[in-house]
């Protein structure tokens, strides 16, 4: 459901369609936060699609701290650089990633969480 | 539809995916004011709030006492362990049976506890009985136009009643409102079954696909994009996924794909299809309010390796 108020849209509706101005509002980035089985009980957490202005080195240090789990950074030919965290961390990523003050501070609406 | 609906109901019963979740918050309000609304309907209007507080106390008594039969039985039948009396006692008035065996002593004391709160009851019963001419102050009804709605009266109608009637009207001059949309959308628990030690079967995708009108492969796509696994589609129409997934892990994902994919955004009703329109973007069309809207594709996102690697190798 679409908060916005019709009226209220930025762009001109009479403008030329063809720079697919359609498609700028679709590359509004999410960021997707996974869940994948591993074997047992054992799970990963990926994050995709963190904004390139962080940087994830710092990030991961500081997540693998706070969640003590491990992780790695792993640079992805399509999907660009993929944290990857150990366990189950889906709910405390989020937390993390739209925590004002000592997270990232990012919109809840970007981020979008996959998975069980 | 309407009419296999109970059926699938009660089949589905609480653990069918209906919806709960925040975006559909509203719709659920909707269907309890709706269902609230046929009892208007039956003009009874403000009178049928009032016969209940009557009738409650009187069942309760009834279940007091029932519950005080037990207890006597089984106190007597019950060992004598006195060490939780402190305990038992407020378990027991709440009607916990379980804890009951514990108790031999406190049977007096219940006893008088039960009494006083059975009289309590008759008491409240009857001023429950004189109250009610009282609360007919604002009794009347409005189509008639009598008591409360009556044309020059001035005191002021109360909520309740307003609101009741307000549903009542609603109901009458939209009939069809009612009966559209506003329920709660309903499709059979997905049945998951382990195969091994490995893989899980989802036994009854066909028939909740055929129920979401949707095809099998578009949510199949969708349940191994979310869940972060592969499968494939055995001899009777059944899924195997690969991993361990519950009941309700799969229901969450279901859920999430009837709320992406199933609903219209504009009217929340389930009544809608998916198609596939001009270049390659997928549609949904409602079939209620003919809105069009574009959907995502599907898409499998990044994910990791998983297991040994010599075996990706080869």
């Amino acid at each position: 459901m679409s908060t916005e108020i019709e009226n209220l849209k930025t762009y001109d509706p009479f403008a030329e369609a063809d720079e697919d101005s359609g498609k700028t509002k679709q590359t509004q980035e999410y960021i997707h936060i996974r869940i994948q089985q591993r074997n047992g009980r054992k799970t990963l957490t990926t994050v995709q699609g963190i904004p390139s202005k962080f940087d994830h080195k710092k990030i991961l240090k500081v997540v693998k701290k706070e969640f003590a789990c491990n992780g790695t950074i792993i640079s992805d030919t399509e999907m660009g650089e993929v944290i990857q965290l150990q366990g189950d961390q889906r709910t405390k990523i989020k937390e993390f990633l739209t925590d004002k003050e000592n997270g990232l501070g990012l919109d809840d609406k970007t981020i979008k969480v996959h998975g069980f | 539809m309407s009419t296999e609906e109970p059926s699938l109901q009660r089949r589905a019963s609480r653990k069918s995916v209906a919806f709960t979740d925040e975006k559909l918050v509203v719709d659920a309000d909707g269907s309890v004011t709706m269902v609230a609304s046929p009892n208007d309907d039956t003009k009874e209007t403000a009178m049928s709030h009032t016969p209940p507080p009557v009738a409650a106390p009187a069942e309760d008594a009834d279940g007091l006492d029932l519950r005080l039969m037990k207890k006597k039985k089984k106190a007597k039948v019950g060992t004598a362990e006195g060490d939780d009396e402190a305990a038992t006692p407020v378990a027991g008035e709440e009607g916990i049976d379980l804890l009951l065996k514990k108790k031999k002593k406190k049977v007096p004391k219940d006893n008088d506890d039960f009494a006083r709160k059975l009289e309590k009851l008759n008491i409240e019963g009857k001023a429950g009985e004189e109250a009610a001419p009282e609360s007919e102050e604002q009794e009347g009804d409005w189509e008639k136009g009598t008591g409360i709605f009556k044309h020059d009266e001035t005191s002021t109608i109360n909520y309740s009643p307003l609101l009741s009637r307000f549903f009542a009207l609603l109901s009458q001059k939209n009939p069809d409102h009612a009966s559209t949309g506003t329920r709660s959308y309903k499709i059979p628990p997905p049945q998951c079954l382990r195969e091994g030690n490995k893989k899980t079967i989802f036994a009854n995708l066909a028939e909740i696909c055929k129920r979401m009108k949707r095809a099998d492969e578009h949510v199949t796509a969708y349940l191994f994009a979310e869940l972060g696994t592969s499968g494939s589609v055995d001899g009777s129409r059944r899924l195997v996924i690969k991993g361990r997934f519950q009941q309700k892990q799969i229901e969450n994902v279901l859920r999430t794909y009837i709320i992406e994919y199933v609903t219209c955004k504009t009217c929340r009703s389930p009544n809608t299809e998916l198609s596939k329109g001009e270049n390659r973007l997928y549609f949904i069309t409602c079939n209620s309010c003919g809105s069009r809207r574009s959907v995502q594709a599907i898409k499998t996102g990044f994910s990791a390796q998983v297991g040994k690697r010599r075996k990706n190798k080869a």
